[in-house]
């Protein structure tokens, strides 16, 4: 457990963003991560108080606030309307029911974690992420600028119509997973496709890939484009399996929306 | 720091460490109940109600509890002694340290999804370890519980 | 003597104060103002304090006492829960100069907050002159690195220790010729076995707290399996006569063996008595998966000969065990891998066990249900299950071939003969649960996956014989209740209800007049502790033999009272009746008296030792759902068949197969103990050692197939050691059947069957 002297239930944006200007500050998301550190902290800074936990729908994008929990996402109509199981598939096997409540969207985005899935899913959407003072930064873009001092506000969802769906393999059902893989195509047939877990932070994959592939075309296209992607060993798994499993969850994730499932 | 938390419906104001766990808080608040299994957020047995939803009492901070409504096992007794019946017909407490996150879990279950399947009822209990009693018994004891009023 | 409460599925006497969340357990009882004792741990396998410098954390606000190797008494002993003279070597201290695995304690710090002692920790410097780990098992005996150089390193008995050659223990037992009779075997399957550490993970970790009474004697609560040892440990540790310490045992939240091992007691203990203050320890998760007290690494070797038409003739197996750094329950669970697993084939009569458990810079080991019959079992039932594989015979027909059964004489198990046994009964029920016939080996899904089934037996044992001993003190009460004082603990398995049902039918009287209390040494009768699947069966024959005594007692005081001839009367469990005249007095009459005037209370007292050590016996037979392309294994079903004896409480036995099983699960596919080449061990969380959720699980069903043991309490034996032994080979038997893998080492990963399989097809 970290320690701190004080905890700042901010008012404004712009407090939370004053107070963590120090290096002894830090911004305190859900805190199921956070609390496994030995952080010596003057000051948490907790946003529960700014209306960050919502989840809202406009006509060209959807909103979530940086304090959504993860279980929301889960359980969101918004996003279920949106995206079909694509948010509740990504989280469900995150721990369990208690964690997904504390745990949130912004402190799994901010973390920019390798065995996440929500980045995973996320980095196969149209997806920007709000900061407080900087604005708007395309999402892949963001997971390579180094953690700074500003405040993650929410992330926006452009509503482009892509069809969406994760897999992911875990050792045991409610582990990090070995591997996560997501896939997404626009209505035009344009495909995107992540992996995460490789260990290392999800990536997308170049790749070409027809509009409707077959499973024979899908699998040759992946062979190709995995042999690009780097992967790693941990005490999870070796770099071989995981280049192996991405192939055939990404196979699956495809022939998934494919299968009009998604 | 000071916070104002409705446990098991009563208002308490306490000046506290602005770094304590709600965890913590509760146990100093004489809720016995409430256990720690793992450092990790893991295990489920420090499960609480926040606001109706169970969350882990031990990756929340008390300060976050102040000005809402927290209820463990010791403000739900009666409700845990009907489910809990269950459990001890079936045997599945055994060493019953896990008993209080399962129960209040289940009692979060049964107000948040309307007759759950057997796969919702085990995703949403996935959080909760058990290492005695395999799991079996307890589904059967919330099964039976959550089909009462049928059987009766 | 009538059956009412005994085969009934009675509640536990305790359940509804757990459901509720009442303050039973050992940190909800301690006395206010406890200090917090915490250790400074070792970051490196092995070293040697060169300096340890403590004065600013003993200056530091609120601490109370800092304790470092200067500070302790330097006698060696052995935190084994096991009857004296312990067979596992006297290799440790309190806190010792010499470092042996990483998390070894390096100072004791006790102070009024945690955030105070945790300040003081920080404070402490130590030097160590780090020296080169000893790691592998395989290379440790005769290694260069010696892990217990010490001088006074000593063994109770004679289990072949040598600390000059990193042996623990030594030994070989053997009956036949098994060497000419491999030679003249048809088939003989020639293969080595692994398994890994296996934490027991019960949700409460390791805590106690520790006190002065009035009379300056040391008070220890503690959450442990086994109270009248850990008084001996302590006693040994601090060199504090037995008389002037006392255990307590409350309500404990989970054990499998863990907590045979005094593992945190002696650090509150001595912290009492240097501050004089109440003092309270508990283990945080990670020190309880580093530094507890898990099964032994074992890897084994056999040999095993038949005849082409499955007739198993000869079995050499031998088993290297890594004790880690310390001997707790080495030279004992070693036994079990050969002795529990040898006697499962009644056809065998030519066999050689032999052992060698050495000494490592690795976390040392402990008792952890199964006690090593499960890594003998789970390797011999393998190399049966290749048999059969090789000799393309059904394994289920090859078993019930080889089987033993009721009445043989078991050469491997200490020459005893076979009393009860429903193996084949076990086998041939679980092959109608699970559907066999239709399901083996396998078949595939439309979706690819491929289903099958693998199967295994089992066996363990009722107590150790001649060594266990089982107290049991029944008392009529005033109002005619009785209080059933035990020394066996009840660790959430029910064994307090189970023993209070033997006693309520003995004594033909309600459930509810029997009170059962929680364990003290200075008032319960000895018993050795729950363990070895010891306590239905010998503390239920202790019962049983002293409700016997106290109703010879409560009849003679009952024709006393009416003045007649105790052959005439009879007690029934309410009342002494003088049959020819009909007049009766009442058993609360009877209590009254024996508390007033100078009559004496009627009381009965009894201790059980058992000269064998009956085995139960169980057949699991496992079918997984495997998807071939990511070698993902899912439980679907999972039969076991168990002969437990007489059941006496079915529910508790149920749920204690249903738990074993899943345990037996994490062993076989999910729960893995890695270490990093420094020695440090990785799976130290629920996060990175995974124990099975209730989504791993699959479904499980149980069905008994009782038989009657002559010698046990009502025809029973044990359960709850023996329901771990057979998910890991039906397991891996289940994998082989899908896949043509054959694996050899626990536990089995999606990525080795994916990988596996990748290789195979080329």
């Amino acid at each position: 457990m970290f320690n701190a002297q004080r905890c700042l239930v901010a008012q404004s944006l712009e407090e939370a963003y004053a107070a963590n200007q120090k290096r002894t500050a830090a911004v305190m998301g859900g805190m199921c991560w956070m609390k496994m550190g030995h952080r010596r902290l003057q000051t948490i800074i907790d946003l529960s108080a700014l209306g960050l936990d919502q989840i809202e729908a406009a006509a060209d994008e959807i909103t979530i606030g940086a304090m959504v929990t993860l279980r929301q996402l889960e359980t969101s109509p918004v996003l279920a309307a949106e995206f079909g199981s694509a948010f509740a598939d990504a989280v469900r096997p995150i721990v369990g029911v208690q964690l997904r409540n504390c745990a949130t969207v912004g402190g799994s985005v901010w973390g920019r974690f390798g065995f996440s899935d929500v980045l995973t899913l996320l980095l196969a959407l149209d997806v920007e992420v709000e900061l407080y003072p900087g604005g708007r930064v395309p999402l892949e873009k963001f997971v390579r600028m180094p953690p700074d001092d500003q405040i993650l506000v929410s992330l926006r969802i452009r509503r482009t119509g892509r069809a969406v769906a994760i897999q992911s393999h875990r050792n045991s059902a409610t582990d990090f997973p070995v591997l996560a893989a997501a896939a997404s195509r626009t209505p035009a047939g344009a495909w995107t496709l992540t992996v995460g877990a490789r260990p290392q932070r999800a990536m997308r994959v170049e790749i070409a890939l027809p509009a409707h592939p077959t499973r024979e075309q899908a699998d040759a296209a992946l062979a190709a484009a995995l042999a690009e992607v780097p992967f790693g060993s941990n005490m999870r798994a070796g770099a071989d399996y995981r280049r192996h499993l991405a192939g055939v969850l990404l196979r699956r994730a495809v022939l998934q929306i494919e299968g009009g499932e998604a | 720091m000071k916070i104002e938390v409705t446990l098991n419906g009563r208002t308490c104001t306490d000046e506290i460490p602005d770094d304590l766990r709600l965890f913590d808080y509760l146990r100093q608040k004489g809720c016995a109940s409430v256990k720690c299994g793992c450092e990790t957020s893991n295990c489920g047995l420090c499960t609480v109600l926040l606001d109706g939803k169970p969350v882990l009492s031990c990756s929340v901070l008390a300060a976050r509890a102040s000005g809402h409504a927290v209820t463990t096992l010791e403000g739900v007794q009666e409700r845990a002694a009907v489910f809990g019946a269950f459990l001890a017909d079936q045997g599945a407490e055994q060493c019953g340290f896990c008993s209080p996150g399962l129960v209040m879990t289940v009692l979060a279950m049964e107000e948040e999804l309307e007759h759950p399947t057997r796969e919702e009822i085990q995703h949403y209990l996935a959080g909760n370890l058990c290492r005695c009693s395999g799991y079996q018994g307890q589904l059967r004891a919330i099964e039976n519980y959550l089909n009462r009023e049928v059987q009766a | 003597m009538k059956q009412k409460y005994v085969g009934a599925p009675v509640r536990k006497r305790d359940a509804m104060a757990l459901v509720t969340g009442q303050p039973v357990y050992t940190a909800d009882i301690a006395p206010a103002g406890c200090l917090v004792v915490k250790l400074l741990r070792s970051p490196h396998a092995s070293a040697v304090i060169r300096e340890i410098r403590a004065d600013a954390a003993r200056r530091a606000p609120g601490i109370a006492c800092v304790l470092t190797w200067r500070d302790v008494p330097q006698s060696r002993f052995t935190t084994a829960g096991q009857t004296w003279p312990e067979p596992s070597p006297y290799d440790r201290l309190i806190l010792d100069r010499r470092i042996r695995c990483a998390g070894d304690p390096v100072a004791i710090v006790a102070g009024e907050t945690e955030a105070q002692v945790d300040a003081a920790l920080r404070l402490i410097k130590v030097e160590y002159d780090v020296q080169t780990p000893l790691l592998d098992f395989t290379q440790a005996l005769d290694n260069p690195i010696l892990v217990h150089p010490e001088p006074d390193f000593r063994a109770l008995c004679d289990v072949g220790a040598d600390n000059k050659r990193n042996l623990c223990a030594q030994g070989v037992n053997a009956e036949g010729d098994v060497d000419a009779e491999l030679a003249k075997c048809e088939v003989v399957i020639d293969q080595t076995y692994n398994t890994l550490a296996n934490n027991q993970t019960m949700m409460e970790t390791f805590r106690a707290f520790a006190q002065l009474d009035a009379f300056g004697r040391l008070v220890v609560t503690s959450s442990t399996q086994v109270p009248f040892h850990v008084r001996r440990i302590l006693s040994n540790a601090l060199e504090l006569p037995k008389s002037r310490i006392r255990v307590v045992k409350p309500r404990i939240g989970g054990g499998f063996g863990a907590k045979q091992t005094a593992v945190c007691e002696v650090y509150p203990a001595i912290v009492a008595l240097h501050t004089g203050r109440p003092a309270m320890i508990v283990y945080s998760r990670a020190e309880s998966m580093t530094n507890g007290s898990p099964r032994h690494q074992m890897q084994i070797h056999i040999r095993l000969g038949a005849d082409r038409d499955g007739t198993i003739r000869a079995i050499d197996l031998h088993t290297l065990s890594n004790a880690g750094a310390y001997g707790e329950h080495g030279p004992t669970t070693v036994g079990l891998s050969g002795h529990k697993s040898i006697p499962l084939y009644g056809s065998v009569q030519h066999f050689r066990f032999s052992w060698d458990v050495v000494y490592t810079n690795t976390m040392g080991a402990g008792a952890y249900r199964g006690y090593g019959a499960t890594q003998g079992i789970y390797a011999l039932e393998t190399a049966v299950n290749e048999l059969a594989a090789q000799l393309g015979i059904d394994p289920t027909v090859l078993r019930e071939k080889n089987m033993v059964r009721e009445g043989q004489r078991m050469p491997a198990y200490y020459g005893e003969m076979l009393q009860s046994c429903a193996l084949d009964r076990c086998m041939a029920r679980a092959k109608q649960m699970i559907g066999w016939d239709e399901k083996y080996p396998a078949r595939t899904l439309p979706n690819g996956h491929i289903r099958s089934v693998g199967v295994a037996m089992a066996m363990q044992g009722s107590s150790i014989s001649h060594v266990d001993v089982a107290g049991v003190r029944i008392m009529l009460g005033d109002e005619g209740y009785y209080t059933l004082m035990i020394g066996a603990t009840d660790m959430g398995t029910g064994c307090d209800t189970i023993l209070a049902q033997m006693a309520a039918d003995c004594l033909d009287c309600p459930l509810e007049r029997i009170t059962v209390p929680g364990v003290d040494t200075d008032t319960s009768p000895y018993d050795c502790g729950s363990y070895a699947s010891s306590t239905t069966y010998l503390t239920g024959m202790a019962v049983v033999k002293a409700a016997g005594e106290l109703r010879e007692k409560i009849l003679g005081r009952g024709a006393e009272l009416l003045e007649a001839d105790s052959g005439e009367c009879e007690f029934d469990g309410l009342r002494v009746t003088h049959l020819p005249s009909g007049r009766f007095v009442t058993l609360e009459d009877i209590g009254y008296d024996s508390f007033s005037g100078a009559h004496s209370c009627l009381v009965a007292e009894t201790s059980c030792t058992s000269p064998t050590s009956p085995p139960p016996f169980m057949v699991g037979i496992a079918e997984i759902d495997l998807d071939p392309e990511t070698g993902k294994v899912e439980m679907v079903d999972y039969a076991g068949a168990v002969d437990c004896g007489t059941v006496v409480n079915a529910n508790l036995a149920r749920v204690q197969t249903e738990g074993g099983i899943v345990q037996g699960i994490g062993m076989a596919l999910t729960e893995q103990v890695q270490y990093t080449d420094k020695g440090m061990m990785m799976n130290n969380s629920l996060m990175q050692y995974k124990i099975p959720t209730r989504l791993d699980a699959g479904r499980i069903r149980v069905e008994f197939e009782p038989s009657c043991e002559p010698a046990g309490p009502f025809g029973a034996k044990s359960i709850g050691e023996l329901v771990i032994n057979t998910p890991a080979p039906a397991i891996t038997n289940a994998i082989y059947n899908a896949t043509g893998l054959q694996f050899r080492s626990l536990p089995v990963t999606s990525e080795q069957i994916a990988m596996g399989l990748m290789q195979k097809r080329g």
